[in-house]
């Protein structure tokens, strides 16, 4: 507990990558291993479940301390974290914490998941008068779940891949999946033969890049793929020992999610990976459903036949990470997809398809055709390189995603809160409206997009210009209008201004507009396809 | 139980008619009393000042040589109109102190900015019994309670010891009215050379002449090029950082001495190294004891989380009342820690 603390702190307290690399390094030399997969575990973002609720644990808290709840709310909002603010109003302990990392989540943590809520309070209170205001914020994290302390995976897994002098990629690709952090896990990871690897574990994901300069200067045309770029759910199909696997971009195993898929993998041969894009499938016109009837089948335990009727789902696969139980990851992109595609002839199935080709043979019908790429409902193209591996992580100069422009609107900033983390205190969250018959109805909230700079200046404008307060959220006099970009935009009944926007975020703050300028909410209506 | 008309609340400042003179006020007046030298409380453009002696060599370097300012000597009442105003010490910062009125038996204590930690370079705060207390709240919320300065000292001389190792200056930024000086005086000068930025070094000098015991420093920006940081402790106000004055001292690690460093996200958002709470202002714990101590029947909160301390104040039975100053209606922090922080 000591040293992960201090592990965290040295972590938090460097913007730079090798000092950080290094604290991690010192961290794996100097800890057990039961220590340091747990510290693992915990930093490559997995979380204890099913512990404890944050609210809870601040209720607990203030009670301890025998704080009012709008005390406690005061002091939540100026931190923005709730496990540090708990940190800072509990008097800090004059004993030293018992516990190493692997026993404090062993033998108190995960116990508590299946007490009742007096137990767990009881066992709480004893851990924090052993714990001072750093060790708190640490156990608070770890109670209710999610580091977000500015360390990557892909930093820690360099950190491991230098400690162990095991290649980064072959470290990314032994913590991908299920696995659990054990000793034994721990000793496979840093060996050199880590001998035999669970049946499930996925590929890590090859990611692209934005492109920023023109696409015809990537040179000839000849020496890449050009795919269209979907919108959907980015999955990873593994077919082993006639099980399968379907996992998220976000390492969630999805299978249960997609009967459809699990049903046209029965037939596939054992060993197969297949890297692609899940979509609902609009099967009269051939093409994707909007994302959003999509999102209607993510995240559910069980999906019901209607749900299956409206919103079938297919797999569009465009590489093969594995083929007869082999990794040919190494294989150019191009090899990778002839075999891709020979398979797919010889056993079709309609849940999984070729992709639809983009079919172009020079960079301007490229243009073109990334033009056309709503009438697919694609987000754009991809580039991919033709002798191109398949990577690990997002290496730039292979993958490149070409997006089309985005919606841009401008609108009014009328609803400002605080943020949290390195933002807290500072109002950065808004929310945004356009005209409807002379009022300004909310359309979108959006935090990103500002400088360092504009940001105070517009928190200094917030808090000279509030006109009323609910609880955290600040009604602003509307006068600064900002040019918001978004993905897709969809009628939606629950919202006042009766449409929802994806990814809306802010592009510049428009200086030289007026709110009289801003847009119509008649010219969003406009551009929902119907 | 109703507030003292003895002082009021102005879009100039707090006044006092008995005695027409204004305390800290913020647009120039006729007849200034002035608490400290930091600048959101000296402000230039008044005709006349008065202050507490202890200031004698400050507040000239912050107002300018030509201001017309009178100094009282620290405890002795002075008649002003039909009032009696005393300095009593208020330990912020050199030359800090609270300003005691007294009416027809009457008392109210301004206290500026004031702190309970120890600090060598100031004389202690010293808690008046009053009927009316004014007290800032920049840090009035539970969150802030100081840990003690002698180990935050030793946390800077640990980590300007292993930026030592690894040749690195380190850079410590922190105002340079006060902050700077206890730095100086808490910070161990036998590790290595110490350099001052020149808005630094100009206070050093006011606080030798008022015989403060401060290490050699030297001001930065009269050495030789091709001088080796390496092991030096460089002391410099915020607003430094990411200017070339910077970067003459090639590879740094910055951190930052004051109580905002308490919470993370300021410390990330600043892009610090490290950051050193250490502050000039009372904490929590101690602004609510402070008013305890002075067993005033009224008190005014101003200066920070003035809405939060009244309600606190108010649920535990006490007559407090927030001052809201007609220029900001509250504390722009995000502009405060943009330029100079902490000075309210």
């Amino acid at each position: 507990m000591t040293s992960f603390t201090h592990l965290i702190w040295q972590l938090d307290a460097t913007t730079k990558t090798n000092e950080k690399v290094a604290a991690l390094r010192q961290y794996f030399e100097n800890s057990e291993p039961r220590d340091a997969v747990w510290a693992i575990y915990l930093l490559m973002g997995r979380r204890l479940k099913r512990l404890l609720g944050v609210r809870l644990l601040a209720q607990w808290a203030t009670s301890e301390v025998n704080m009012s709840d709008w005390l406690f709310e005061e002091c939540y909002e100026r931190v923005g974290d709730l496990a540090e603010t708990i940190s800072l109003i509990l008097p800090p302990s004059v004993k030293s914490p018992m516990y190493s990392l692997a026993d404090l989540i062993e033998d108190v943590l995960l116990p508590m998941q299946t007490m009742d809520e007096a137990q767990k309070r009881e066992s709480v209170i004893s851990l924090w008068k052993t714990v001072d205001q750093r060790q708190c914020f640490v156990l608070g994290k770890l109670m209710t779940g999610g580091f977000r302390i500015g360390v990557s995976k892909k930093l820690v897994t360099r950190a491991i891949s230098e400690y162990s002098a095991i290649d980064a990629p072959t470290i990314a690709h032994r913590l991908m999946g299920d696995w659990q952090p054990t000793e034994s896990f721990y000793q496979s990871l840093i060996r050199e033969d880590d001998g035999e690897a669970a049946i499930s574990r996925p590929f890590p994901f090859f990611l692209a890049n934005p492109l920023k300069g023109k696409a015809p200067d990537l040179g000839d045309i000849n020496d890449w793929v050009i795919e269209w770029k979907w919108d959907g759910v980015r999955a990873q199909v593994i077919r082993r020992q006639e099980q399968t696997f379907v996992w998220s971009r976000g390492e969630d195993l999805v299978t249960e999610q997609f009967p459809e898929i699990l049903e046209a993998m029965q037939t596939a041969p054992d060993g197969t990976v297949l890297d692609g894009e899940i979509l609902g499938w609009d099967k009269d016109a051939n093409r994707p459903l909007p994302f959003h009837q999509l999102q209607r089948r993510i995240g559910r335990k069980k999906v019901g036949k209607k749900l299956l009727t409206e919103v079938p789902v297919v797999l569009l696969p465009f590489d093969l990470l594995e083929l007869a139980g082999q990794d040919i990851r190494q294989e150019p992109l191009t090899s990778r997809q002839q075999q891709l595609s020979e398979w797919l002839e010889s056993d079709p199935h309609p849940a999984v398809q070729p992709p639809p080709k983009v079919g172009v043979t020079n960079w301007d019908e490229a243009v073109e055709a990334r033009e056309r790429s709503k009438e697919l409902r694609a987000e754009g193209l991809m580039l991919k390189r033709a002798a191109s591996p398949y990577q690990v992580g997002r290496p730039v100069g292979d993958w490149w995603k070409w997006k089309v422009d985005p919606y841009t609107v401008d609108a009014v900033l009328i609803y400002a809160q605080r943020g949290h983390g390195r933002r807290a205190s500072l109002y950065t969250d808004y929310t945004f409206a356009v005209w409807n018959q002379g009022e300004l109805v909310p359309f979108a909230k959006a935090y990103t997009g500002l400088t360092d700079v504009e940001i105070r200046k517009v928190d200094a404008f917030v808090r000279r210009n509030t006109n009323e307060r609910f609880g955290p959220v600040r009604s602003v006099k509307p006068q600064l209008v900002f040019e918001l970009a978004f993905e897709n935009i969809q009628s939606s009944p629950r919202h006042k201004s009766g449409v929802a926007v994806r990814f809306p975020r802010i592009i510049r703050w428009r200086h030289d507009k007026d709110i009289d300028a801003a847009d119509q909410l008649s010219t969003l209506l406009d551009l929902i396809e119907e | 139980m109703s507030f003292s008309d003895l002082i009021k609340s102005t879009p100039r400042g707090l006044y006092c008619e008995a005695g027409d003179f204004y305390v800290d006020p913020w647009l120039p007046v006729k007849r200034a009393v002035i608490t400290h030298g930091h600048s959101d409380h000296a402000r230039w453009g008044c005709k006349q000042y008065l202050a507490a002696d202890t200031n004698r060599h400050i507040l000239p370097a912050r107002l300018g040589n030509l201001a017309a300012i009178e100094f009282a000597p620290i405890r002795k009442p002075q008649r002003i109109g039909s009032v009696n105003i005393q300095f009593v010490p208020a330990g912020h910062i050199l030359g800090s102190a609270q300003v005691v009125i007294e009416h027809r038996g009457e008392i109210v204590v301004v206290s500026g900015d004031y702190k309970r930690q120890a600090d060598p370079t100031c004389l202690p705060f010293e808690p008046v019994r009053c009927h009316t207390f004014v007290t800032e709240s920049t840090f009035g919320l539970p969150i802030y309670h100081w840990p003690e300065s002698k180990k935050v000292f030793a946390d800077v001389n640990a980590w300007w010891r292993q930026n030592q190792r690894q040749g690195k200056a380190s850079v410590l930024l922190a105002y340079a009215l006060g902050k700077a000086q206890r730095l100086l005086a808490g910070i161990d000068a036998t590790i290595g050379p110490i350099y001052t930025h020149g808005s630094v070094e100009k206070l050093n000098q006011a606080y030798r002449s008022s015989a403060v015991n401060l290490p050699e420093t030297t001001y930065a920006s009269n050495l030789a090029k091709g001088t080796d940081f390496g092991s030096s402790l460089v002391i410099a106000p915020p607003s430094t950082l990411g200017t070339p004055w910077i970067r003459r001292f090639g590879k740094i690690s910055t951190g930052m001495a004051s109580g905002w460093m308490t919470i993370r996200g300021t410390r990330r958002r600043r892009g610090m190294d490290r950051g050193f709470v250490l502050s000039d202002h009372v904490d929590w714990p101690w602004l609510l004891r402070t008013i305890k101590e002075t067993e005033a029947e009224n008190i005014w909160v101003t200066h920070g989380y003035s809405d939060v301390v009244v309600r606190h104040l108010r649920d535990q039975g006490l007559n407090a009342k927030a001052l809201v100053t007609e220029f900001t209606g509250e504390l722009l922090e995000g502009e405060a820690t943009a330029n100079e922080e902490g000075s309210q």
